[in-house]
């Protein structure tokens, strides 16, 4: 149905086109020259008025009156079942829309039926209203423009504000984006610590993670949200990451940048963007499969007894995974610092290590600082690595040859896992609240620190 | 910096020893570089070492030809010849009737279950449809190829290491009665395999010994933190435990003990069990599993039964497999079933097109990727149509249109920050906004394209920025000198020059976008879908959550599966990097 609509919408907005441009040709007898705008633009006017009008008109009575329809029908189902939970009303009223598509249903009953009756009746009506609405518009659309064609008809500048302000409107998806990422974490997160009583300070600083264990009682125990443990984890990893990420990437920036020939620039950095450009669910894989047993044999060679899911694996994958990360920020603000403070420095007869060490090093050290940064907050948020290779269990240990858990691998286990959607969300949407905004702020601060940087160099 | 720099210039510059430290300081440094390239360089290699490794396992499939007869009652017993009906047939009985009479010695249950399991519970399946499309096969027998299970294929292919053959010099005397049998040989022919049980006994007891003395070193270290206990909870706590270790200590020293007992006395029968590796005898046309022996004695269980009772008989001879039955998941039942089938030609091992044929599966032998395929096709379209064009257009509107304001700024520092969000955080968006709020159906390629688009836009805008603004001003000034608006003379002239820069950008955004798992993951693509998906609102799975799913299967032969799998994501990604490469060669010109 969505798609017959799209398509209706798409021929009306080019038969538009076409007769508006006709029209305008025929109103000068076809001398052009006698018109503002050139036929096409006229054209143009009435396709991208009828394209907005349409595809407005199908995307909004697409959603809205499914908001409607549910919302409406959950009300009478909550009448019915005034007992039951939300999810068991939400059951009833998936089934009831299985029965009116003639699906199958998990359970069929009266009120299923009495339901789903009411639900076709009010698909289809509001069906036919936006089938109306849609056709309606388009058409006034595609006349009004029409009528407005004529000799001296800006249709040029119309059409290019319009395309304008739909420029701008593009532009600003980043920002909605971004609105639409802070909402839906606070919303969550705030209707979460309203549930444990506002006690932010237990989910910040306790340190028993068990969110769903009273859930079947039907509350959240305040004291069972410490998330001391997932943070421990996190950061843990990270650590171990860029323990290894670090001093490998800023060795080879340095080699590359400094000592390298063409040739092996040329071998070298293709081998690090390939790096780059495996999937973290590949590194994940390696970790699990590769790492993980060749550590717990090499720990077990010594007399160390290394958990299969260790911290010090997903660690050193993840080290891994960051090393050309690390080693293109770096390589690119070493390559910055300007030639002139290195031709003073051999120009006192420095050596090459000691120009590196005593003159680019500090002069480059806030934007290794910051690249360092960038790692760390994309370490903090890597996911598959963790929910591959590191363990489930809330874990508060500093040892990193034992499973911890992470934030991430958190959240992918409260949103994939049995319990009802409403209740995992809470937990899962803080976890991903609190490292938005551990990262954003890493990242801010990386990003003074480069502008800082450069404006010292420009 | 001039100020550091000059202090700590060395003194002196003339003695010897101090260039020679200066000269060692710098070839420190190279080194340390070129470790950390081959560190990189290691990794990288070991990373796609493991998946290639991984991924050759899947390259083949193995088939069993065996002759299967078409029973018309268990089939068709009316005689219709309609294909609904013969679907319906019991095709799973004929399959396992076929396999009981080829080996009719193994009667006891649950080696009958091995014995079945040895072909795919999807075989009978491909039977059925063949007996469908040809319904005049019913009644008659037929050589089926059947496809191997998983634990068979695994076998072929040599996962559960080899038989190997020990030599033999005496003759070997069968008698078997109710399913076991007696054997003898001439000379002592099973004392090297006497001496290597013992061998195994030996090295067991020691692993138990090693255990042992650690659970001793955890007992000393529990009697100090009795000694320095302070309050009687901690002391408790420091007895329940030494003690616990204790018990356990000893129960591993006592049964090393046992074991070293059986290893060293020098008479008696050893058993085989489970734990040991397995032997097998051939006798004549006869297949025995050696459960007891001693030097020249061997007591066994009769797989497949010898036509005739041997004695004193030269055709013999004794195989040993390289892992216990315990530690390796094909039984020896089955073993001896594949290694016969084996011998008489019946097993072939083809080209694996049902890998790439076929959807996801639980069983791994009938599991392929189409459906992630197809899926990921399906999301990385909306991913395009929706990323692609946003992302020009807010290039162009930043770059060519945007008055410089806070609006602007705004716009821009959000798209650097949206570009550095954890993925897992569009996930969560896209579960709560475009699921929760939307309605848009769950697991469907239009949430994940949905998703990804988000993710993938900084990329592109960046990507486009950059392009747009290495088009010189020279080509704008001329436009408008013409007396082209700035409309057309973005449009006309910057657009297409900028076109292959933004298409570069796209295509390894797009790239990235192919690989993402964890926002897919939020927004429910990972359910278990066999299905192809026809459209954007099916429910679909995608290449990289397959990695994921597969990876978490306990079956080993999905470990396979998973490599090939990355090896066929990784082809896709090189070719899109490739691509981009090629475009960026081609088209992107220096002003």
């Amino acid at each position: 149905m969505t798609s017959v609509l799209l398509a209706f919408v798409a021929v009306v907005a080019l038969a538009a086109f076409v007769i508006s441009r006709q029209r305008a040709l025929v109103l000068v007898d076809g001398n052009g020259a006698l018109l503002h705008s050139r036929p096409a633009y006229h054209g143009l006017h009435s396709l991208i008025w009828v394209l907005i009008v349409g595809m407005a008109s199908v995307i909004v009575l697409t959603v809205v009156p499914g908001l409607i329809i549910d919302s409406t029908l959950m009300a009478r189902i909550a009448v019915s079942l005034p007992d039951e939970p939300t999810i068991a009303h939400e059951l009833v009223l998936s089934d009831a829309k299985a029965i009116a598509a003639s699906r199958l249903a998990s359970k069929t009953d009266e009120l299923r039926y009495a339901i789903s009756a009411d639900y076709s009746r009010m698909a289809s009506f509001w069906g036919w209203v936006r089938a109306a609405l849609v056709i309606g518009g388009t058409a006034a659309a595609a006349l009004l423009t029409l009528r407005v064609v004529r000799a001296s008809a800006r249709a040029r500048n119309r059409f290019e504000t319009i395309v304008r302000v739909l420029l701008a409107c593009m532009a600003t998806i980043a920002i909605l984006t971004t609105v639409g990422i802070v909402l839906s974490l606070i919303f969550e997160t705030l209707s979460f610590f309203e549930k444990i009583g506002w006690r932010i300070d237990k989910f910040l600083f306790g340190t028993t993670w068990s969110p769903l264990s009273g859930v079947h009682t039907g509350h959240l125990d305040a004291d069972k949200v410490g998330a001391i443990p997932l943070f421990a984890g996190t950061l843990m990893i990270t650590l171990i990451a860029m323990l290894v990420a670090v001093p490998i990437g800023l060795f080879a920036a340095i080699y590359l940048s400094d000592f390298a020939d063409r040739r092996v620039r040329g071998f070298v950095k293709p081998m690090l963007e390939i790096l780059a450009g495996i999937p973290t669910v590949v590194y994940g894989f390696f970790a699990a499969i590769t790492v993980a047993p060749f550590l717990r044999g090499a720990g077990e060679s010594i007399g160390l007894s290394v958990a299969s899911e260790s911290a010090l694996v997903a660690g050193v994958v993840m080290g891994i995974m960051i090393i050309p990360f690390i080693s293109s920020l770096s390589d690119d603000v070493i390559n910055a610092v300007p030639q002139s403070l290195r031709d003073g420095s051999y120009g006192l007869g420095a050596t090459k290590a000691e120009t590196i060490r005593l003159v680019v090093l500090p002069a480059a050290l806030p934007g290794i600082v910051s690249a360092a940064l960038l790692g760390f907050s994309r370490a903090v948020g890597e996911t598959m690595i963790v929910v591959m290779a590191a363990g489930q269990g809330a874990n508060l240990t500093a040892n990193p040859l034992e499973a911890v858990t992470t934030v991430t691998v958190q959240i992918v286990m409260l949103i994939t896992g049995d319990t009802e959607a409403e209740t995992a969300a809470g937990p899962a949407f803080t976890l991903g609240f609190t490292l938005f905004c551990v990262t954003l702020l890493m990242n801010v601060a990386a990003q003074r620190l480069v502008r800082r940087y450069r404006e010292l160099y420009e | 910096m001039a100020g550091r720099t000059a202090g700590t210039v060395p003194a002196g510059l003339a003695g010897g020893a101090s260039v020679r430290r200066r000269r060692n300081a710098e070839l420190r440094l190279k080194v340390y570089g070129v470790t950390a390239i081959l560190v990189a360089g290691l990794a990288l290699f070991s990373l796609l070492g493991s998946v290639l490794y991984q991924a050759s396992g899947a390259v083949t499939e193995s088939y069993i030809t065996i002759p299967v007869t078409l029973e018309s009652d268990r089939i068709d017993p009316d005689g219709t010849g309609d294909p609904n009906v013969i679907l319906r047939g019991s095709f799973g009985t004929l399959t396992k009737n076929a396999l009981k009479s080829l080996f009719p010695d193994v009667t006891a249950r649950s080696a009958r279950r091995e014995l079945y399991d040895i072909i795919s519970v999807g075989a009978p399946f491909e039977l059925a449809e063949l007996v469908a499309s040809d319904p005049g096969l019913v009644g008659q027998t037929i050589d089926f190829r059947f496809l191997a299970s998983d634990v068979a294929d695994l076998y072929l292919k040599g996962s559960f290491g080899e038989m190997t053959e020990i030599e033999t010099r005496g003759l070997v005397s069968v008698f078997t009665h109710d399913g076991n049998a007696v054997i003898s040989s001439s000379v002592n022919d099973f004392a090297g395999l006497v001496t290597e049980v013992k061998n195994l006994l030996l090295e067991d007891a020691k692993r138990l010994r090693v255990q042992a003395a650690r659970q001793n070193n955890a007992v000393r270290v529990f009697e100090r933190r009795m000694a320095s206990a302070v309050g009687n909870e901690e002391l408790a706590e420091a007895e329940r435990k030494k003690n616990a270790a204790v018990a356990k200590r000893d129960g591993l020293v006592r049964d090393a003990e046992e074991l070293e007992a059986r290893a060293n006395a020098v008479l008696g029968a050893e058993q085989l069990d489970r734990d040991n590796r397995s032997v097998f005898l051939r006798a004549g046309d006869g297949w025995l599993k050696i459960t007891e022996i001693d030097a020249t004695h061997a007591e066994g269980k009769i797989i497949v039964a010898p036509s005739i009772d041997l004695e004193n008989s030269p055709d013999w001879s004794l195989y040993i497999t390289d892992l216990p039955e315990a530690a390796r998941k094909v039984s020896d039942t089955q073993i001896v079933a594949i290694e016969e089938l084996k011998a008489s030609g019946a097993v072939e091992s083809v080209f694996n097109w049902r890998f790439f044929s076929s959807g996801d599966s639980r069983e791994p032998e009938l599991a392929g990727i189409w459906g992630a395929v197809v899926g990921s096709f399906w999301t990385m379209l909306v991913t395009f149509l929706l990323a692609f064009p946003v992302g020009v257009a807010a290039a162009i509107y930043l770059e060519e249109f945007a008055p410089r304001n806070h609006f602007t700024d705004l716009i821009e520092v959000n798209i650097n920050n949206l570009a550095a969000v954890p993925s897992i955080i569009f996930g969560l968006l896209g579960l709560s906004v475009f699921l929760g709020v939307f309605g848009v159906p769950r697991s469907a390629p239009l949430a994940g394209g949905i998703v990804l688009a988000l993710m993938t836009l900084p990329t592109i805008i960046i990507a486009g920025r950059a392009a747009i603004k290495a088009v010189p001003p020279s080509i704008r000034d001329a436009a408008l000198g013409v007396g082209a608006s700035k409309m057309q003379a973005t449009f006309h002239h910057v657009l297409p020059l900028a076109m292959p820069g933004i298409l570069t950008g796209t295509i390894i955004g797009m790239a990235q976008a192919l690989g993402e798992t964890a926002p897919l993951i939020m927004v429910g693509m990972v359910a278990f879908i066999v299905d192809v998906p026809g459209g954007i609102t099916d429910s679909a799975s995608v290449l990289p959550v397959q990695v994921f799913r597969w990876s978490d299967f306990p079956e080993r032969a999905f470990e396979a599966k998973t490599g090939a799998t990355i090896v066929v994501l990784m082809i896709f990604l090189m070719a899109m990097n490739i691509l981009a490469i090629i475009l960026r060669r081609r088209f992107e010109r220096r002003w």
